[in-house]
């Protein structure tokens, strides 16, 4: 791939790293991610892969930008208020970095549109904020064979794992069931200091460019928590079970389920 | 020593670190291995680090010359992909 005198200037600092150089900022620009969820994960892993130079981003949300969003959802501004999510995040994207393009899905992701709109995509990010998505996107990534990048954060602990489907665990390995509406709750109801999406979205990015130029270890078979309160990271080995529903040996989930229950979604 | 015959030359004249070196190591990473690049520069720095960096990434560096009152001229050989 032949660079761009600014391309070369924007992207200096990957390109002189061993691990990178110009080949692998070329699959970078080439490579092409699925972002579910324009909040406080999706914005910081949108805007660092946007940096970073990938090729196609899409980014699916159907909320608009509200006041309460704005300590933590880095890609909105005071000025994007009331305006989707996704065309907020979109502006602040290009801005940027015009060069990336960036898919905005206004839309609700169901078991009905998931696999349509993931197909193109080489990794999918789940920076959703309830449960029915996180099952849903786990089981169309399995189903799909489409490598996933999970994160998760409440009050002031973060998860991050990365799901290789057959290959490593899954989210149902992990958690074979939703838990039941209500037992936990959202960060709605719990709160969650501002830092920590970009703590855990900024991780999530890390693991996105990694699976992207094949370099580094990344968290397959591996939850990392995070304790921002304690300032602590640890790894829990997460082994893959070969009894799990969606990707053990006799899968009884062979296809999308209706993951609708009663959850609060903000 | 016999002449070495580079199979590829770069101007990099007036570019300042870190873009000498970026340019290196992309030209670099576009040749096979066993093949000498050339690189002329004049950003006086760079007449040291550039060999140094080539070395640390495994390259073979054949020559460092100064050729005029403000230009260098280097030869590296790749040595791996
Ligand atoms: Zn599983």
């Amino acid at each position: 791939m032949d660079f761009t005198e600014d391309q070369i200037l924007r992207y200096s600092r990957h390109i002189i790293l061993p691990e990178v150089g110009g080949k692998g900022q070329a699959k970078i620009s080439t490579a092409k991610v699925f972002l579910v969820g324009a909040g406080g994960l999706g914005c910081p892993v949108g805007y660092f892969l946007t940096a970073a130079g990938v090729g196609k981003i899409a980014i699916i949300d159907d909320d608009h930008v509200e006041l309460s969003n704005l300590q933590r959802q880095i890609a909105h501004s005071t000025k994007t208020l009331g305006m989707p999510k996704v065309q907020s995040a979109k502006e602040t994207f290009n801005a940027l970095n015009p060069e990336v393009e960036i898919v905005p899905l206004k839309q609700r992701l169901t078991k009905d549109n998931i696999l349509g709109l993931i197909s193109d995509y080489d990794i999918v990010v789940d920076g959703s904020d309830n449960f029915p998505t996180r099952y849903l996107v786990n089981d169309a990534c399995v189903i799909a064979g489409k490598p996933l990048v999970s994160g998760a954060i409440l009050r002031f602990e973060g998860q991050v794992t990365t799901i290789l489907p057959h290959q490593g665990h899954c989210y149902r390995c992990l958690f074979e069931e939703m838990p039941p509406p209500g037992l936990v709750p959202s960060c709605q109801e719990a709160g969650v200091l501002g830092v920590l999406p970009g703590i855990v979205g900024g991780l999530q990015a890390m693991e996105v460019l990694k699976l992207i130029i094949g370099q580094g270890d990344v968290l397959k078979e591996t939850l990392l928590i995070i304790d921002a309160l304690k300032t602590t990271f640890r790894k829990v080995k997460v082994p893959k079970n070969p009894k799990c529903p969606v990707c053990g040996e006799n899968p009884t989930i062979t296809e999308l389920l209706d993951y609708n229950a009663a959850y609060c979604s903000a | 020593m016999e002449d070495i015959i580079p199979n590829k030359r770069i101007d990099i004249r007036g570019l300042h670190c870190p873009y000498t070196f970026v340019k290196s190591k992309l030209a670099i990473e576009s040749m096979n291995v066993g093949e000498v690049l050339e690189i002329v520069l004049d950003y006086p720095e760079a007449s040291v680090s550039i060999p140094k960096s080539m070395q640390d990434h495994g390259h073979k560096v054949l020559k460092v010359d100064k050729i005029s009152e403000k230009d260098w001229l280097l030869l590296i050989r790749k040595e791996k992909e």
